[in-house]
């Protein structure tokens, strides 16, 4: 009985870490079926022979994550054909954010020439499941036996700017140490970033 | 060295000047345990966030209204350190802002979130209010209102 019981309540704390928090560092990810800005529909399935993923929680309008765009755009050029793709998710509820339309986000894609999806969250449900709180917010999956297992989360790097020379490559670190065989030896930090701009009620 | 360190612990605890200016890590702690008494509202915003704009007045409005008091707004923009002459300062003077503003002498933003607050995501708008003679730190990341502003840190039961 008291076995039921405690597990009952690990079970309780897991569920409310879970809602308050989203995905974690183990976290294996439903898979999700979005919009790209080529109308086509988007799931992590789709990709058959990836290894993992780079999946970028960010939008149009934030200063921050417009800063770190061309980072998302090599990252990409980078790991895409080391198995690891960039998958980004726009979070921004277009009312809230006009600047985050549908339309907005094909233009930007269409500039800067995306070469990975660049998907529209309608609903947000899938920045709340990641438990994606700001812009830019990074996710990297490893695919396994498990499904897509969360091994990393937080920020690009630590350095906005890209004014130190001696900056943390954080995301590059971690995939280099996936595509070793190895776990990420930092799996999880923090950067300022904007608040998502949710629907509001 | 020991020079412009003293220079600048004199700016900080005398400047009226609306000049945004640099803060390290050490001397934000030092600050806030020099205070004994004072009660310090600080508010971590930035220029490209909204609703942080939205309630700088209200922190401007707390300070006024409680100039007699042990009370001692900071203000701690996050927008990176580079641009501090070209966003910060034009809008602490086109705002008019009167509390001192700063940014962190501290490129690296994990090192300065974590410094004020374990539970801080890195979003603004964040709020930390310290009393070293209570023991008090509360950390909250979200908005505010300005009675909810008052309550919080005129009346905290």
């Amino acid at each position: 009985m008291k076995k039921v019981v405690m597990s009952c309540f690990l079970l309780l704390a897991i569920c409310m870490k879970l809602s308050a928090q989203g995905y974690t560092v183990g976290s294996v990810v439903e898979d999700f079926r979005l919009k790209n800005v080529d109308d086509k529909m988007v799931s992590l399935a789709d990709f058959k022979s990836a290894k993992g993923f780079i999946v970028v929680f960010t939008c149009n309008t934030c200063p921050v994550a417009k800063d770190y765009e061309s980072r998302i755009i090599a990252l990409n050029n980078e790991y895409a054909a080391k198995g690891y793709p960039v998958i980004a998710i726009n979070t921004n509820d277009p009312v809230a954010s006009p600047g985050d339309s549908f339309a907005k986000m094909q233009e930007r894609a269409k500039e800067k020439n995306f070469k990975f999806p660049y998907l529209v969250d309608s609903d947000q449900q899938l920045t709340k499941r990641f438990g994606a709180a700001h812009t830019p917010t990074v996710y990297i999956l490893a695919k396994t036996s498990k499904g897509n297992v969360v091994e990393y989360t937080g920020a690009i790097d630590n350095d906005q700017d890209e004014s130190n020379p001696s900056r943390s490559t954080f995301v590059k670190n971690a995939v280099n140490e996936l595509i070793n065989g190895k776990k990420p030896s930092v799996s999880k930090t923090k950067a300022v970033g904007c608040t998502v701009k949710w629907k509001k009620a | 060295m020991k020079f412009p360190f003293a220079f600048l612990v004199c700016m900080i605890s005398f400047g009226a000047s609306a000049q945004v200016k640099l803060l390290s890590l050490e001397d934000f702690d030092q600050r806030l345990a020099n205070g004994k008494d004072t009660t310090f509202v600080v508010n971590f915003w930035a220029t490209w966030c909204a609703p942080c704009v939205e309630e700088l007045p209200y922190f401007e409005r707390l300070q006024k209204e409680n100039a007699s008091s042990a009370l001692k707004v900071i203000f701690i923009s996050v927008d990176s350190r580079s641009k501090l002459g070209k966003l910060v300062n034009p809008f602490v003077k086109t705002h008019k802002i009167e509390s001192e503003v700063f940014v962190f002498d501290e490129p690296d933003q994990q090192k300065f979130i974590d410094h004020v607050d374990k539970n801080w995501s890195g979003s603004v708008p964040a709020t930390l209010v310290v009393n070293t003679a209570s023991s008090r730190r509360s950390f909250y990341e979200r908005e505010f209102s300005y009675e909810e502003l008052k309550s919080l840190t005129i009346n905290p039961n």
